[in-house]
C-alpha cells in the first residue's frame, strides 16, 4: 500500500470498500501466523519432557502437581518425534521473532496512534448496556453494523491479547532461565517463582491457542474472503445497508 | 461440514509438521535456528553483571525431597570400589592449561575454605528442584594450579561411563569458572553428596541448567579450545543429542 494510505485514519473509502489495516499490523498477523504455531507446537514438545505443572519455586516428580497430561501426540509438536533439543532450538530461536514482532507492533501501533485510536476502550464502549448490547449481536452472529471499527468484545480481546497474554508469554518464558533469573531477579517476583511462571506459560500459551480458534471461527462466520482479502490488502468491503 | 473442517485442520496440521521435521534435520536450517541459541547467549552475557548472583533461598524453601537426575549409580567396578572406601582413595585432578597441575583428595578439599548455598536446580526438561550445597569455590582450586593465559574453557570428566562407551562431560567458560556460586559440592542438604546427586563431588554452576551441573568429577582440564574435546561440542549432551553449550535458557 502507498505510503499516503497509511497515514489516513483507518476510514479511507474507496468503492465500497475501506482501507482497515495497515503494513505493520498485516505484517505482524502473518509473521505470527507462522511463528505462533512453531511456538505452540514446539512448546507442546517441550512439555512432553515433564509433562506437570506446579506453583511456585520448585516441583518435580515427589512433588504434588497441580496438572498432569498424557503426552500430547506427534501430529501436536514440532520435531513430531520425541527430541527435547530440537524442539528448545525451534523454540528459542522463534522466539525471538515472536518477541521482537510483539515490540515491533506495540511500538509502531503506539506511534501510529493505532491503540488509542481503534484498540483503546472509550467510557461509552465498557457501558454495561453496550456491552450486553454487543453481547447479543455476536449471538446473532451480527458482525457487519460497522465495518470501520473494531467492535467492544474485540477491543477487549484484542487487549487482552496485547497487553497481557503475549507480554505474558514473554515474561514467563525469561523467567524459566536460570541466566535470566540471575541478570533480572525481579521476574521470578513479578510470577511467584520459576515453576508458576511455567504454568502460567503453559496457561498463556492455552489462552493464545484459544483466541486462535475463536478468532478463525469468527473470520469464518463473518465471512472468510473478505477477512482474508483485508489482512493480505489492508481493504475490506462494507456491507451494503439496506434501506 | 465441520468433518471436512476437521479433516482439513488436521491436515493441515499434519503438513506443516512434517514439513517441520523435514527443515529440522536439515543442516544448514539447524545451523539458522542454532543462531537463536548465540543471540540468547551473547545478550544474556550482556544483560548480566558476571558476578550476578543465582537467588539464594532459605532453608524451608527447600524441596522436602531433591530429585536425582542422570546417572544414579555410575557403572563399574572401580566406582563401587570408592563408594565401599567411603571415596578416601577419590582424587580430582586440576590439569591441561595450568602453571602447578593438582590433584586434590575429598578429605582436602573439604578442608579448604567452603561456601554454602541454597539454591535451585532447573533441569532442561523444565522441573526444579531446590537444596542447599555445600563444597569449595572452583575459583580457589583454579588459583593453586594457576591457569595459563591461553586456557578458555574448563572441561570437568566424570565417572559415570554413559551407556557403556564414554564418560560424562561437561564444560563451561572462565567467566562462570570464577563466579563465586560456581563450587565443587560434596554435600546435599547438609550431608555427604549421595551417590545419585553426583557423589563425592559435583559441580555447581547456578546459572545454568542441570545437564551443565557435572557430577562424578575425576578430572577439571584447563583448554584453549572446545574444538578437540571429544566430539567438540563441549559436553556429553551436547555432542551426542545437539543441547546448547549455553545453558542458560
Amino acid at each position: 500500500m502507498p505510503d499516503v494510505i497509511e497515514t489516513q485514519p483507518i476510514a479511507s473509502v474507496r468503492r465500497g470498500f475501506i482501507f482497515k489495516h495497515r503494513l505493520s499490523t498485516r505484517l505482524w498477523h502473518w509473521v505470527n501466523v507462522i511463528t505462533v504455531f512453531i511456538m505452540l507446537m514446539s512448546g507442546l514438545m517441550i512439555f512432553n519432557a515433564h509433562p506437570r505443572l506446579y506453583w511456585g519455586e520448585y516441583g518435580a516428580n515427589f512433588d504434588p502437581a497441580w496438572l498432569e497430561l498424557p503426552r500430547f501426540p506427534g501430529w501436536a509438536t514440532i520435531p513430531s518425534m520425541y527430541n527435547l533439543a530440537l524442539a528448545r532450538h525451534w523454540h528459542l530461536a522463534f522466539a525471538w521473532v515472536f518477541a521482537f514482532g510483539l515490540l515491533f507492533y506495540l511500538g509502531r501501533s503506539l506511534w501510529n496512534g493505532h491503540l488509542k485510536r481503534d484498540v483503546a476502550l472509550s467510557k461509552a464502549e465498557v457501558a454495561p448496556a453496550h456491552l450486553w448490547e454487543d453481547v447479543k449481536k455476536h449471538a446473532r452472529l451480527d458482525f457487519h453494523e460497522d465495518d470501520t471499527r473494531y467492535n467492544p468484545l474485540q477491543k477487549i480481546t484484542y487487549s487482552l491479547v496485547l497487553f497481557i497474554i503475549l507480554p505474558g508469554m514473554v515474561l514467563t518464558g525469561l523467567t524459566m532461565s536460570p541466566g535470566m533469573n540471575a541478570a533480572w531477579p525481579w521476574l521470578l517476583d513479578l510470577f511467584g517463582g520459576r515453576q508458576s511462571a511455567r504454568s502460567l506459560h503453559f496457561i498463556f500459551a492455552s489462552g493464545i491457542a484459544g483466541f486462535i480458534a475463536l478468532h478463525v471461527g469468527l473470520v469464518l462466520l463473518a465471512g472468510p474472503i473478505n477477512g482474508m482479502r483485508s489482512m493480505i490488502t489492508g481493504w475490506t468491503r462494507i456491507e451494503e445497508k439496506a434501506a | 461440514m465441520s468433518v471436512t473442517r476437521r479433516m482439513l485442520l488436521a491436515g493441515g496440521a499434519a503438513s506443516l509438521v512434517s514439513g517441520c521435521d523435514a527443515l529440522g534435520s536439515n543442516p544448514s536450517f539447524q545451523s539458522l535456528l542454532r543462531l537463536g541459541e548465540t543471540g540468547n547467549f551473547v545478550i544474556q552475557r550482556a544483560l548480566s553483571d558476571r558476578m550476578a548472583l543465582a537467588r539464594e533461598y532459605r532453608p524451608d524453601q527447600r524441596s522436602p525431597i531433591f530429585r536425582a537426575n542422570g546417572t544414579r549409580t555410575p557403572p563399574g567396578d572401580a566406582y563401587s570400589a570408592h563408594v565401599a572406601e567411603k571415596f578416601a582413595n577419590w582424587q580430582v585432578k586440576v590439569d591441561g592449561l595450568v602453571a602447578r597441575p593438582q590433584s586434590f583428595s575429598i578429605a582436602a578439599l573439604r578442608a579448604m575454605p567452603q561456601r554454602s548455598q541454597i539454591t535451585r536446580h532447573d533441569c532442561v526438561e523444565g522441573w526444579s528442584a531446590i537444596g542447599k550445597w555445600t563444597g569449595v569455590p572452583l575459583k580457589l582450586l583454579l588459583d593453586a594450579a594457576g591457569l595459563q593465559p591461553t586456557a578458555r574453557y574448563l572441561v570437568f570428566h566424570c565417572a559415570d561411563m554413559m551407556k557403556g562407551e564414554t564418560a560424562y562431560y561437561e564444560s563451561i567458560d572462565l567467566i562462570d569458572a570464577y563466579h563465586p556460586q560456581t563450587i565443587m559440592a560434596w554435600a546435599l542438604n547438609d550431608a555427604v553428596l549421595p551417590v545419585g546427586n553426583g557423589a563425592p563431588v559435583r559441580l555447581r554452576v547456578e546459572r545454568q541448567l542441570g545437564y551443565k551441573q557435572a557430577k562424578y568429577v575425576e578430572r577439571i582440564e584447563a583448554v584453549a579450545s572446545l574444538e578437540g574435546v571429544y566430539g567438540g561440542k563441549g559436553g556429553y549432551w551436547e555432542d551426542r543429542s545437539g543441547y546448547e553449550w549455553y545453558g542458560g535458557i
